[in-house]
Order: structure tokens, then sequence, then C-alpha cells
């Protein structure tokens, strides 16, 4: 089902037309209010008239995360505050926040584009959709909340956690749509058939997945297990939250993203060169109509290729692959973005805790767990096992409170983390993903 | 009245007591007491030895994570009950043993316990007061 037809199967010629008229709009609007991108643009040389053709982006510079950092906590926005009417955040790498924000206008275009998402996915008035995402400075949740309304079904806002009454809600107020990460549905479906319920007397159709990378055996196994359909969805708060792209149900074959809101490049993350399509690599995404906080070649380090054909469906809008992976060293652990950076400025915080550390990713049945491994040194270091374990759970703790993520510290030996040559090897995921 | 204890940080994975031993063996230094606690992920390994500054020195040498606690070396009664006086008098006071162990041989008839306190002077001074015939740190290296 197409929400909105118009925008959604615009020919090549037109969309194109469209964005370029945006584009001038957005260059001229952030050289104009964002003192960061005017520097930036000027450093360059290149002056809003400069965009004539949708090539001359490739003049524009690059927005990074660390640029997102420079400028915390509203340096970004190109609006007085007093026109923003929302702000949410995403995990930063060092500990503060990504603040992000939203004019009215930008919750109108967000609730719109969430009503895209849920219609790819055949969902519409009548249906009742239980939203599993967490609610609260992460996008997700108020997300697809507001795209639920948008459409006129019925939202059930659970939000994250207590499983075993999300089963109970599944069977008594009889959700067909369901929304969560995919390691969270398959959990779902592991505590559901503990409590001896039958997915296939649910009313369940159609779920969307997102937020975490999965696989095409993770997408059967869900669908097999919950009996729906499962379905793909692409975002990052940064850009606009859930809402940037999505697959549709017809073809499940790449996730559309709506070009009409967001002009994606793909770029040798290395050489910064760009790629033809049909070629691998990092997506640079543009924000063509955000009010308050626009983003010009937003680098997401998230790896995939693009594919302009027009798809059988009907849209024309471009898709990209399923997510490959990243291009920086950023973990997705049950759905929060971890930097091995974040750990490391905790673990530097607390006296006497080598710099050496290193990360195991696992996934116990369908959750991921973090393991930290702190070597113990002569400072550390206590003839009794319970002051060993009252450091073990400081450390545990203080992780927690910064990342909110639970972690399981390890004590090893001194020199018993690997040194490598140059960059150390910080991180070893054990999860079978991509 | 003290003596020296040296405590070793393990990891919980095969050879790595078998390799602390063989390096105080090569070393000429004779393990006169010891306990290893053990938890799921790591031990802890607690010795009294003849000559604790070159035991610590080589163990550190060899990349071990060192620990030095003063602990307390007491005579016990050899008989039913011999231990329980002692830790009567102990638990009477309020005094806390973190963690004690039996000494590997016996001296003359009776045993030699190592006792590790929260409050080291406070539990000396009491035993002494009771009669527990506690022993110098000189005399338990060569023991």
């Amino acid at each position: 089902m197409i929400h909105d037809i118009y925008h959604e199967t615009l020919p090549r010629g037109e969309l194109e037309a469209l964005q370029l008229k945006r584009l001038q709009s957005l260059v001229e609007r952030v050289y104009h209010l964002v003192p960061f991108y005017r520097r930036r643009m000027d450093e360059v040389g290149v002056k809003p008239e400069h965009i004539q053709t949708l090539g001359d982006l490739e003049h524009l510079p690059f927005t990074t995360k660390q640029d997102l950092r420079d400028n915390y906590p509203f340096g970004m926005f190109a609006v007085p505050m007093d026109h923003i009417v929302r702000l949410h955040a995403s995990s930063g790498t060092t500990g503060k926040p990504t603040p992000v924000a939203y004019t009215q206008r930008d919750l109108d275009t967000w609730s719109e584009l969430m009503a895209r998402t849920l219609a790819a996915g055949g969902v519409h008035r009548g249906d009742i959709v239980h939203i599993a995402y967490g609610y609260g400075l992460f996008t997700g949740g108020l997300g697809f909340h507001y795209g639920v309304e948008r459409l006129g079904a019925t939202v059930i806002p659970v939000s994250g956690g207590q499983t075993r009454r999300q089963i109970m809600l599944i069977k008594d107020f009889g959700p067909t749509v369901i929304c969560c990460t995919p390691s969270f549905a398959l959990y779902l479906a592991e505590v559901g058939e503990e409590l001896g319920l039958k997915f296939a007397d649910t009313r369940l159709r159609v779920g969307f997945f997102g937020a975490e990378p999965w696989t095409e055996t993770i997408r059967q196994e869900i669908e097999s297990r919950l009996h729906l359909e499962a379905l793909d969805i692409y975002g990052l708060s940064e850009v606009i939250g859930p809402g940037v792209g999505i697959e549709c149900l017809e073809m499940k074959h790449g996730l559309h993203l709506f070009e009409d809101h967001f002009l994606p490049e793909i770029i040798d993350p290395v050489s910064l060169e760009k790629l033809p399509p049909g070629d691998t690599g990092e997506l640079v995404l543009t924000t063509l109509t955000k009010e308050a906080f626009p983003l010009l070649r937003y680098r997401t380090r998230d790896v995939t290729a693009i594919d302009y054909t027009p798809c059988r469906c009907g849209r024309t809008l471009a898709r990209i692959q399923r997510l490959k992976g990243r291009s920086d060293d950023m973990l997705i652990i049950r759905g929060v973005n971890v930097f091995p950076s974040q750990i490391e400025a905790v673990l530097l915080d607390i006296p006497g805790v080598a710099p050496h550390y290193q990360l195991i990713v696992e996934r116990e049945g369908h959750l991921d767990t973090l393991e930290v491994m702190v070597e113990v040194d002569e400072s550390l270091f206590s003839d009794e096992v319970k002051g060993l374990q009252i450091l073990a759970q400081k450390i545990e703790r203080q992780i927690k409170d910064f990342l909110t993520v639970s972690v399981k510290v390890r004590l090893v030996e001194p020199r018993s983390i690997p040194r490598s040559e140059g960059k150390a090897q910080r991180v070893i995921d054990k999860r079978k993903i991509g | 009245m003290k003596v020296e204890q040296i405590s070793v940080f393990l990891e919980n994975k095969a050879g790595r007591l078998a390799e602390v031993t063989r390096v105080l063996g090569e070393a000429g230094i004779n393990i006169r007491a010891l306990s290893l606690a053990d938890t799921t992920d790591f031990g802890i390994l607690r010795l009294i030895v003849d000559q604790f500054d070159t035991a610590r020195q080589v163990l550190k040498e060899r990349g071990f994570t060192v620990g030095k606690t003063e602990v307390v070396a007491i005579e016990v009664p050899d008989r039913p009950g011999g231990l329980a006086s002692v830790l009567q008098v102990l638990s009477e006071a309020g005094i806390n043993v973190e963690y004690m162990y039996a000494f590997v041989q016996h001296s003359g008839k009776n045993a030699v316990i190592i006792f590790r306190f929260d409050n080291l002077e406070e539990a000396i001074a009491l035993l002494q007061k009771a009669g527990v015939h506690i022993y110098k740190g000189e005399e338990v290296y060569k023991l």
C-alpha cells in the first residue's frame, strides 16, 4: 500500500527537479542560519548560488558526528529555540548525547514519513499497533507512535521491557502490528512459547523491525515463530529517527529511501569519493526539508549500496540494501549504540583502572551481551574476594549509568589483553550477523 | 606478631597456579602455607613463603599482580574444640575473621592457623590477653 502516491511514485526526472529545488533552499537556509555551515562553506569557497545541479552537492563539505559533538548542545540548530517543539537525543561517542530538534513542521513531516513506512507494510485505519520500541529521548517509540496516529490506526504504547506483560497484551488486546528490535522480537517469541502462547492464534500480521543489524535468516525465524511478515526499517535520530527508509511488503528487497526528503549518496569511506550506483560504501544523507536540525552530507557510517531501478511495488524511490555494517567502531547492543570510546571514558574515570580493556560481544539466545575485560593491577588488587567483586560491580554500575546498557565486567591479569601494534583490537564481536 | 602474606591475582584458566609455583620453585622459594579463594571468573592465591621480598619480586617480574597483606599466625591446640576456643574469644569481642587457613605442617603437637582480620591490632591484643600463642614473623617463615 502506498500512502503518498504522488511523492512515492514520482518519475525520476520530476523527483530530481524537486530534490534540486529543496536542496537549493536548504543550502540557502543553513548558510545564513547556522554559523558552522557558513564557516565550512566559506572555507571551500562554495556559496548557495553555486548549487545549480544535484551534482553540485559534491562541492559541499561533509558533516560528521564529531561536528555535532563540537557544536553541543544546540549549535547546529537552524531555528530559534522558541520554534522548536521537541528534542530527542542519540547516544554520543563519549558520553554526551547528541540532541536533535524538531519544529512543528518537522514533526508533521516525520509523522507523514512514518505513515508511509507503516502503509508500506499494509497498515491502515482499524489496525492495532503494539509499539515496543523505547519511548523517551530515543526516537523509536515516539516516531512510530505519531505515524500510527497519522494513519488513524490504534496505538498501544507499550515501550520496552516487561516481556511477560507484553505477551499478555498481545493475547488480550489483539494487536495486528508490532514494532520492536529484531532481537526483542525473538525474545518475545521465546517467552511467548514458554507461556504457552500460540502466535498463529494471535492477530499479528506484520512487524517493523530495526535499530540494529539483522539478517535474512533472522527474518525467516521471526516470520515463522511470530507468524507475521517481518519488514526491515532504516533510520537514525540525527537524520530524523525511524522513517528514513522501509522495505515494501510486496518485494522485501531493499529499503525504499524517502528521497524527496533525504538525498542519498554512497561514498568510499577512505577516499571520500562518490561511488556509482550498485557499489558498496558509506551512506551519506542530506536532509532536504528539515527545519530545526538540517544536515548537509551527513556521514551515517552505515555501509550499504543503492539501487535506483523502480520497484515492482510501484515506488520509484531508490532502494538501499540491508545494512552491511559500519565504517566506524560503533556497536549496537540490544538496540543501544555503544562506542568503545564511551567505555574507555568510564574506565579512565575510575582511579587505578588501566587503559587496557577489551570488549567481547556475544549473543546469548537472542539477546546481545557485552563483556568488558579489565586488567587488575596492584592498585586495584585486593587479597579478599569481596574486594574484587565490589570493584567489578562498581565498574558495571558506572558503565550502566553512563550507557544505559548492562555489561559484565571480567577482571583479568595484567598484560593478558593483547597489545597490538598500532590500533589495539578493542572489540571482539562473536555475534553471527551480516 | 604479624606475618607478611603474598596474594596473587589469578585468572580462572588452566596453568596459572602451576606457573606461580614453578616461578617460586625456580627461585628457590619454599611455600610454607597457602590458600586459594576462587570465584567463577578469578582466583586469589595467598601464600606464606620463606623469603617474602624475593618471592614478590620474581612474581612481579613474571607479570603477576601481587599484593602484600599482614596476617596473624596463631597456635591452636590440636584437639577437639581447639579452634572453637580461639574463635570464641574473637566472636565475643565482635572481631570479624576475613578468612583463615591452616599451615602445611604442625609445630610440635599444635596446629598453626593463619588469620586475616579487619582490625589486626585489636585482634592481636585480644588474643594475647586471652593467652593464645601468636607466632612472630621470623618463626613462621622458618617453620
